[in-house]
C-alpha cells in the first residue's frame, strides 16, 4: 500500500484513538500531578437541635480566590505517586531500616495500601489467568467432539456465565455462599463445623474471588478457542494419524500449536480484564480481606464530598504501567512469531 | 443542661408553641416556579416531600422529586452548573458540610423571616448566624434487647453499659441460646468507621485537635474505643464485616440475634408486623445506646434530616421551594406518618420506634460533627480498621495507619498542608 493511501486508511482510527484513548489518559496524566488547593478553614459557632457548638467551615470567599487563581490545583509534580497512598518509598525506606526480617518487611510493605491492592491483584491475575485458557482449551476441545445434535445447547450453556452481568452474577454467588445459603450451609455440613464462614477469613475470600472469576471469564476463552478448532485443517489431523500419533499427541503437536496465535491473543485480553477485576469485590463485600488497583481508584473518588482525584488519577497512571509491564512478553513473542513468518 | 432541655424540646416535641400554620394555596410562594428536589429513599423523607408536593405543585409550573439512596453521590456535581438541577436537597449532618464546602447551599434566614413561622428556632441549622438548613427529624443508633432472650439466660435488665451488654451476650451464649447474640453493622467501610465513631464518642473521644484538621484519633480514647469494638464482635457472627443496616435487620427479624446496635430508623421496620414474627417483635425493647460508665455518654451519633436550598438557582425557585417545603411541616403531616420518623416536629407522640432515639438523645449523646475535613476521617476509618478487628494488628498500629492514611488524604484536598 502506498504511504498516502495508508495514511488516509488509518486516519479515522488513528483520529478516534487519539481523542477517546490517549488524550483522556493525557488529562488523567495532568490531573495526577495536582493536588488541591488550601482549605482556608474559620472557627464558627453552628448550631442545631442538638444545641449550639464551635466548629470549623471552609471559608468559602477565601477558597473561592485561591480556586480561581489556579483552577488545576496546587502542583504537586510527582507527590501523589509518592505518598503513602501510591509508592511510599519513603515508608518503604523507614520499614527497610527499622525491620531486621524479611517477613517483618514485607509485613509493613503489605500494609500500605497501594502494595496490598498490588498483592492481590497480581495473585488473582496470575491465577485466573492461565485457569481460564487451560479450562477454556478442554471444554472447546470437549465441545468440540460432542455429536452434533448436543453442540448448539452446550455452547449455550456454557456461555452462560458471561451473559450474567458481573456486578449481579457475584451478588448471586454472594447470597449463595452466606452461611444460610445453599452453599455455605453445605460447605459448613461438610466439614462439620457450623462456624466455617468464607466471608470471614482472607483465604477463602481470596479463592471465593478467584473461581467466580474463572467461572465468569472462562467462556470468552471457551467460545474464542471452540472458533479457532473449526479452522484446523482435516488433512493435517489425518496425516498425524496416519503417521501413527495417538490422539493427545495430535492435540499437543498439532492443534495447539495451530492455536498458538488465538492463545495470544486471548492471553493478552485476560490479563488487561483481570488487572482491572473490581465488581466482585464490591458484590461480594471483599474490601476488608482483598482490594485491587481498581478498587483503590474507586475509593478515592467515592469520598464525594472530596474526591481525590489526583491520587486516582495517579493509582490509574499505575494501573497503566503495570498492564504494559504485564503484557510486554506477550506482545514481544507475537512480534517475534510475525517477524519470523514475515521472512 | 441547656442542651439537654433543648434536645427534650426537640425530641419529646414537649415545648413546641408553634404559631397555627396557614395551610393552602396562600404560603406556596411565588407561583409558576420550578420545584426540583433531591433526597434520600426513606418513608419520612417521602412524607414530607410528598406533602410538599400535595400543597404546592397546583401552583407551580414544575414540581419533581428525585428519591434515591445515591443522592449523597450525586448532589455535588448536580448543584454545581448554574442553574443548578435541583432547587433542594434533603440532607443529614455530614451531607451538609459535604455541600457547604462547595458553597452550593445558600442562606435562608430572609426565608425563614418570610415563610418560618412555623418552625422553632432549634430546627434553624444555624452556622455563624446563617441558617443554612431546616431540620425536620431525627436519627441515632442505639440498643436493641430480646427481653425473652435476656430472661431466659437469666439476665433481668437492658443493658446500659458496653459492659453489661458484653456480660449478657457472654451469659447468653454460656445458656447455649446463641453463639452470636450480638448484631452490629460492621461493613468494612462507612459502616466500620461509623461504629468506631459510637464507642470513641462514648469514650469521650476528639476527631481532631480544635479549629484545625489535625487527627487525634490515636489517642487513649481511640484505643479503648477499638479494645471495646474487638469484644463486642467477639459474640457477633463471623462475618459482621460484611453486614450493614440490612443485613443486620434481617437477622434481627429473624430471631437470630439477641442485642444490637443499629439505626433507630430501622425501629419502625423492625417493630412492624412485616418480615418477623410475633415473638421477636413483642419482645424487642428499643433504649438508649450503651455507655462507658453507667450514666455516662451514650455510644451514639445524633443526626437530623433537614432541607437546604441551591446557590445556582433563581430567587424565586428558591422562595417557591422553601415555601413548599415548609408548607410540609406541619402537625398534620407528622399526625398522618408519626411511626415513620422521629419528628421533631409539633405534633410528634412519641411512639415504642422512637424510644430508642429518645432516650439516646435524652443521655446526652454527641451528634455527628458537622466538620469539613470529617468526610476524609470516616474514609480513611472505614478502609483501615479492619486489619485491628480481623487480629492481624495492635489498636495502636491500626490507629496510628487510620492517622497516615486521613494525613495523606487531607494533604492532597488541601486540609492540610
Amino acid at each position: 500500500m502506498k504511504h498516502k493511501t495508508f495514511f488516509w486508511f488509518i486516519l479515522p482510527s488513528l483520529a478516534a484513538m487519539t481523542l477517546f484513548i490517549a488524550l483522556p489518559i493525557v488529562s488523567v496524566f495532568i490531573q495526577s500531578l495536582f493536588v488541591g488547593h488550601e482549605q482556608v478553614l474559620v472557627v464558627s459557632e453552628s448550631c442545631g437541635p442538638f444545641g449550639c457548638s464551635q466548629t470549623t467551615s471552609v471559608d468559602l470567599e477565601a477558597t473561592e480566590k485561591l480556586r480561581e487563581e489556579a483552577p488545576l490545583g496546587q502542583f504537586n509534580g510527582l507527590g501523589t505517586y509518592l505518598n503513602r497512598s501510591h509508592l511510599a518509598f519513603a515508608e518503604i525506606g523507614v520499614a527497610w531500616a527499622e525491620t531486621d526480617t524479611w517477613n517483618d518487611f514485607w509485613s509493613v510493605v503489605g500494609d500500605l495500601p497501594f502494595y496490598r491492592a498490588l498483592a492481590f491483584t497480581l495473585t488473582y491475575t496470575a491465577v485466573v489467568t492461565p485457569l481460564v485458557i487451560l479450562l477454556g482449551l478442554a471444554i472447546a476441545m470437549g465441545v468440540n467432539t460432542l455429536p452434533k445434535l448436543l453442540k448448539g445447547p452446550s455452547i449455550f450453556v456454557s456461555l452462560l456465565p458471561f451473559l450474567v452481568t458481573p456486578l449481579v452474577g457475584s451478588l448471586i454467588l454472594f447470597w449463595m455462599v452466606d452461611s444460610d445459603g445453599v452453599i455455605g450451609a453445605t460447605i459448613q455440613l461438610i466439614f462439620n463445623d457450623p462456624n466455617l464462614s468464607l466471608k470471614a477469613s482472607a483465604a477463602l475470600t481470596w479463592t471465593m474471588l478467584i473461581v467466580y472469576g474463572v467461572w465468569h471469564t472462562l467462556p470468552f476463552s471457551f467460545i474464542t478457542f471452540y472458533a479457532g478448532l473449526q479452522t484446523v485443517p482435516d488433512d493435517i489431523i489425518e496425516a498425524a494419524k496416519v503417521d501413527g500419533a495417538s490422539k493427545w499427541e495430535t492435540t499437543l503437536h498439532v492443534v495447539v500449536p495451530h492455536l498458538m496465535p488465538l492463545v495470544s491473543f486471548v492471553t493478552l485480553m485476560l490479563l488487561m480484564d483481570n488487572f482491572r477485576v473490581f465488581e466482585p469485590i464490591v458484590s461480594f463485600s471483599a474490601e476488608a480481606h482483598a482490594r485491587s488497583l481498581s478498587w483503590i481508584i474507586y475509593n478515592d473518588l467515592r469520598e464525594s464530598g472530596n474526591p481525590l482525584y489526583g491520587s486516582a488519577g495517579a493509582t490509574s497512571m499505575l494501573t497503566i504501567i503495570g498492564v504494559v509491564i504485564l503484557l510486554t512478553p506477550v506482545l514481544l513473542r507475537t512480534w517475534r512469531d510475525f517477524n519470523r513468518k514475515a521472512h | 443542661m441547656y442542651i439537654r432541655h433543648l434536645m427534650m424540646a426537640g425530641v419529646m416535641s414537649t415545648l413546641m408553641g408553634s404559631a397555627a400554620f396557614a395551610a393552602g394555596h396562600a404560603a406556596c410562594g411565588p407561583e409558576g416556579q420550578s420545584v426540583r428536589i433531591l433526597a434520600s429513599d426513606f418513608p419520612a423523607i417521602h412524607a414530607v416531600a410528598g406533602t410538599a408536593e400535595e400543597n404546592c405543585a397546583s401552583g407551580a409550573a414544575e414540581f419533581t422529586r428525585n428519591h434515591t439512596t445515591e443522592a449523597r453521590q450525586i448532589m455535588n456535581a448536580a448543584l454545581t452548573p448554574n442553574p443548578a438541577e435541583y432547587t433542594s436537597v434533603i440532607v443529614a449532618n455530614s451531607t451538609l458540610t459535604q455541600l457547604m464546602n462547595d458553597g452550593l447551599v445558600r442562606p435562608l434566614n430572609d426565608l425563614v423571616e418570610k415563610y418560618g413561622d412555623n418552625i422553632p428556632d432549634n430546627l434553624k441549622i444555624s452556622i455563624d448566624g446563617n441558617v443554612m438548613a431546616i431540620a425536620f427529624m431525627a436519627n441515632s443508633q442505639h440498643l436493641f434487647s430480646r427481653s425473652d432472650i435476656l430472661a431466659e439466660a437469666g439476665v433481668d435488665s437492658v443493658p446500659a453499659t458496653y459492659d453489661e451488654m458484653i456480660a449478657a451476650a457472654q451469659a447468653i451464649r454460656g445458656a447455649g441460646i446463641m453463639e452470636y447474640p450480638i448484631v452490629m453493622n460492621m461493613k468494612t467501610g462507612w459502616n466500620v468507621g461509623e461504629s468506631f465513631n459510637l464507642a470513641f464518642l462514648a469514650h469521650g473521644g476528639e476527631f481532631f485537635k480544635p479549629g484545625t484538621a489535625e487527627p487525634m484519633v490515636n489517642s487513649e480514647a481511640g484505643v479503648a474505643a477499638l479494645n471495646t469494638l474487638k469484644a463486642l464482635v467477639e459474640y457477633a457472627h463471623p462475618d459482621h464485616l460484611t453486614q450493614a443496616s440490612n443485613e443486620t435487620q434481617a437477622l434481627w427479624e429473624a430471631g437470630e440475634a439477641a442485642l444490637g446496635i443499629m439505626w433507630g430508623s430501622r425501629g419502625a421496620a423492625i417493630l412492624d408486623d412485616e418480615g418477623s414474627t410475633e415473638q421477636v417483635t413483642s419482645n424487642t425493647v428499643l433504649s438508649a445506646a450503651p455507655s462507658v460508665e453507667p450514666g455516662g455518654k451514650p455510644g451514639a451519633t445524633l443526626w437530623w434530616d433537614g432541607f437546604t436550598i441551591s446557590t445556582n438557582v433563581s430567587d424565586a425557585e428558591a422562595e417557591a421551594t422553601f415555601a413548599a417545603l415548609a408548607s410540609a411541616l406541619t402537625p398534620e403531616m407528622v399526625a398522618a406518618n408519626n411511626d415513620d420518623a422521629v419528628w421533631l416536629l409539633d405534633g410528634f407522640q412519641p411512639g415504642a420506634a422512637a424510644a430508642g432515639v429518645s432516650a439516646t438523645a435524652q443521655g446526652g449523646a454527641a451528634p455527628y460533627p458537622m466538620l469539613p475535613q470529617i468526610g476524609l476521617m470516616h474514609n480513611a476509618l472505614g478502609a483501615e480498621l479492619t486489619d485491628f478487628l480481623q487480629g492481624n494488628e495492635s489498636a495502636e498500629k491500626a490507629l496510628q495507619d487510620v492517622e497516615a492514611a486521613y494525613m495523606t488524604a487531607a494533604k492532597e484536598a488541601g486540609f492540610l498542608q
